[in-house]
């Protein structure tokens, strides 16, 4: 059966073209994706992201548990910092990706995936057997992500008092418990998924409602799936089950960045990531750009002289006006030139750092 | 959703014929199709003077979401295409059954039109669509 966010009938209201998204009914756009897009890059745009997993983990052996799951280091952040982690495999494979808040104490929360969720689920609670800890779902929770440069600004002037404070005061990768709002209890993080400053908002189900419709009337505009999706790869960020699955280790997939090999900590993949880190991984992912016409799409093959490889995430940029993607393709120096193949068409394209994006411009 | 024009032909995989007095055949995509597809940003034409074959895909629309192949709705000669598109793939979705238009061409078996959905069915091929 297809699950349905709070926001359902709000997104049906809207004019909204719905889709499945791993079991979920949600909303791809609005009318315009393109549109979606730049609103977020040039003003502030909000998602529905309740399908999203909040996983709250608590108890006396709830660090060291951490430590254990994920590739990065818990201890590399305080008590109000958001940290973003692969979890992996004992092979090294990414089984998700997700971000993970210190609430101080031994309390924590994650955020992941909704494709996953099952076996997120399952992987991580037998994994938590022989740890003090309690880890529990919050199914009655439900998220919305108010994104771009306005974003905070429209989010601070529905709340005041201490609210506003307390939000106002937080650095990019913070987040706090907002106890007395209009919308109830909110839990806000300044992180977010398009490369433009804004917020993550957890809330009731009847404060998401409350607080949508304030942003609404706030000249916020709903923005789809679709908008997120090319939001996200213009600002280089990977997309699980895309970007990497179980049989990509962190440094296949340009995460190396988030491995944390600090000393003497036991990480479930460590073995095999230390090993890539040392020795280099037999695959690199890279960014590509075409200034050629034309869309580069998922699956393509990537033609190099060491060998082929495939197009992971491809879109057309609407910030760029042309295509970008990730590729994953053997490990080496690709000066020799790439090429991908589209529809038996054989096109230059150029190796580019990413984000491919900065601060709503070309980077 | 946009009226669909009395005098328009349609295949079942949403390409649209319109019969020019002058015999020729122009052609595009529904608005249903656009619809479907979302922002489009790219399109593939034929050049004029390549024959195409009805049934045979001749040209393709990409939008960010996803690519689909056009088929020509009749065969014949391609005698002009929309160079317009190049720059302003968006007219497609702005204005499916008029600006929007793809390529034209010189029908060789003018009876297979013939065998093109009126706009009638069309209309009830994409209702079903939607259920």
């Amino acid at each position: 059966m297809i699950r349905k966010t709070i926001l359902n009938d709000s997104h049906r209201a809207l004019g909204a073209r719905m889709v499945d998204f791993g079991g979920w009914d949600m909303p791809i756009h609005y009318g315009s994706q393109i549109e979606e897009h730049h609103q977020v890059r040039r003003d502030a745009g909000m998602f529905d992201v309740s399908h999203m997993n909040v996983v709250d983990i608590d108890g006396p052996g709830a660090r060291a548990f951490l430590r254990r799951l994920l590739a990065n280091s818990i201890d590399r952040i305080n008590p109000g910092r958001a940290l973003y982690s692969c979890m992996l495999n004992p092979q090294g494979g990414v089984i998700d990706d997700l971000i993970v808040y210190d609430r101080g104490g031994d309390t924590f929360r994650m955020v992941t995936n909704a494709a996953t969720r099952d076996k997120d689920m399952a992987w991580i609670g037998a994994q938590a057997a022989g740890f003090d800890v309690q880890v529990r779902e919050r199914p009655e929770l439900s998220m919305i992500a108010v994104q771009g440069p306005n974003a905070r600004e429209r989010l601070l002037g529905l709340l005041d008092g201490d609210a506003a404070a307390k939000v106002s005061a937080l650095g990019r990768f913070a987040a706090a418990e907002v106890p007395s709002t209009p919308f109830g209890e909110l839990f806000v993080a300044r992180t977010g998924y398009t490369g433009e400053d804004g917020f993550e908002v957890v809330a009731s189900e009847a404060g998401t409602v409350a607080l949508w419709d304030a942003l609404l009337r706030a000249g916020v505009k709903p923005a789809g799936l679709g908008a997120r999706d090319t939001l996200r790869l213009e600002a280089g960020m990977n997309l699980y089950g895309q970007d990497m699955d179980e049989t990509t280790s962190p440094f296949e997939a340009a995460l190396g960045w988030t491995v944390s090999l600090d000393e003497g900590r036991d990480f479930i993949g460590r073995e095999v990531v230390e090993a890539h880190k040392r020795d280099g991984a037999p695959r690199q992912m890279v960014g590509l750009v075409m200034d050629e016409k034309g869309v580069l799409r998922h699956g393509q093959a990537v033609r190099t002289a060491l060998g082929d490889g495939e197009i992971l995430s491809g879109t057309f940029s609407p910030t760029l006006g042309k295509a970008i993607a990730f590729a994953r393709v053997p490990a080496g120096d690709l000066s020799a030139g790439v090429r991908v193949d589209i529809r038996g068409r054989d096109v230059p394209v150029r190796v580019a750092k990413f984000p491919f994006v900065r601060d709503g411009k070309p980077a | 959703m946009s009226e669909i024009p009395g005098d328009l032909r349609f295949m079942k995989s949403h390409e649209w014929a319109r019969i020019e007095g002058d015999g020729k055949v122009t052609v595009g995509i529904s608005d249903h199709a656009q619809g479907l597809l979302g922002d489009l940003v790219y399109v593939e034409l034929p050049a004029v003077g390549d024959t195409v074959e009805a049934g045979n895909a001749c040209a393709v629309v990409e939008s960010v979401k996803a690519a689909s192949d056009v088929y020509a709705p009749v065969s014949g000669t391609v005698t002009a295409v929309n160079t317009a598109l190049a720059d302003k793939p968006e007219t497609i979705n702005e204005d499916a059954y008029g600006e929007g238009w793809l390529f034209v061409v010189e029908a060789s078996e003018p009876d297979q039109l013939n065998d093109l959905l009126g706009p009638d069915d069309y209309a009830e091929l994409i209702e079903e669509d939607d259920h």
